[in-house]
């Protein structure tokens, strides 16, 4: 089975290579700030021993005050498994760098989120409406959408 | 002209060539003359034979009897329409054996399933696809109505916003012999169809 790794060793170690990266390292799950998004996943994907090479998911939770997205790794090498989440405020313009360019996985989710939740990914290399047609007003899966 | 072979079989090259030309040279003295024709008898016999019926009886008889179904299945309910045209249900038996991928060889459109506005502009061009004349049965509660699914931003609210509905068939989904029941009130509506179009009210319409 793939066992996911302790958090707190995980958040330990970005902290030093990367000190002042992370928001808050719950006992399941590692919030990072957006702004070292990239610097962080691009460190779990390829330093030795953790290795994270596949991209399970991305997803997306609207908080009213903030969304989230979520990102479960893993990795094949190691058979171990971990979730990074980030934060990003505002209703208006929501933003998040997007992960494409690491794993390829991501580039449809994205799209998915961009869509049905209103997040935009910097970066991504054809950020447009994937379910939704061209026109539709407003993100349907947000809390405060009403027809 | 002799055929010489290097290697060795059973029977030589030679022996099987001659026995296959002693096979066409029979055939051949065999088949001198045409054989005649076996339905010559059709034409005496068909003078005690003659129905008499309506256009409208028999045409509408064709029409119903053998409905192809246009390929346009959204969701679950296909799943009751594959059972309905398996062995056990057996559409066959009203002419339904075949479902067509091009819509321009059908005649009927079953809509089994729920269809969303982005899908929505592709099941219209089937249905213009389509040539006259043409049946459109809803199949389930969500071709009725959108279903539970009726309130959702993304969903038609019954095909009948965009195409014209003959039978609605009510489920969640319909059972195969809900199915078959539409199917067969599909008939009797084609029945009472009339072939010829009345003419006068042709004319209104195109003035209009």
């Amino acid at each position: 089975m793939t066992v996911a790794l302790a958090v707190k060793e995980i958040a330990s170690q970005i902290e030093k290579k990367y000190p002042g990266s992370i928001e808050e390292a719950t006992q399941n799950s590692l919030v990072v700030k957006s702004d070292s998004l990239m610097a962080i996943a691009g460190y779990l994907k390829d330093t030795e021993g953790l290795k994270f090479d596949y991209l399970n998911y991305v997803t997306a939770v609207d908080y009213y005050t903030y969304f989230e997205v979520v990102y479960q790794l893993t990795s094949l090498e190691h058979n171990h498994t971990v979730i990074i989440k980030t934060r990003c405020y505002g209703r208006e313009n929501p933003a998040v760098p997007s992960v494409t360019g690491l794993w390829q996985g991501a580039n449809f989710q994205e799209r998915e989120i961009f869509d049905l939740m209103g997040i935009r990914f910097e970066g991504h290399p054809n950020l447009k409406r994937i379910f939704l047609w061209e026109g539709f007003q407003g993100h349907p899966l947000r809390k405060d959408y009403l027809q | 002209m002799e055929v010489s072979s290097d290697k060795e079989y059973i029977y030589s090259s030679t022996e099987l060539d001659r026995y296959e030309g002693r096979i066409i040279e029979e055939l051949k003295t065999n088949s001198q003359e045409s054989i005649p024709d076996p339905d010559a008898w059709l034409d005496e016999e068909l003078k005690r034979n003659i129905l008499l019926t309506s256009v409208d009886a028999v045409i509408n008889w064709a029409r119903r009897s053998s409905l192809w179904t246009a390929i346009c299945f959204p969701a679950c309910c296909a799943f009751e329409f594959i059972a309905a045209m398996g062995p056990r249900f057996d559409l066959s038996r009203f002419g339904m054996d075949i479902m067509r991928a091009s819509p321009r060889q059908a005649d009927l459109m079953i809509t089994a399933g729920t269809l969303t506005w982005k899908m929505a502009p592709n099941v219209t061009r089937i249905y213009n696809q389509m040539p006259e004349p043409k049946w459109v049965i809803a199949m389930g509660a969500c071709a009725i109505s959108g279903g539970i699914f009726r309130s959702s931003y993304s969903v038609v609210p019954g095909y009948n916003r965009i195409i014209p509905v003959d039978v609605y068939v009510p489920g969640c989904p319909p059972r195969p012999e809900a199915l078959i029941y539409a199917i067969m009130m599909l008939h009797k509506k084609i029945n009472r169809t009339p072939v010829i179009p009345d003419l006068p009210q042709l004319m209104q319409k195109g003035k209009q």
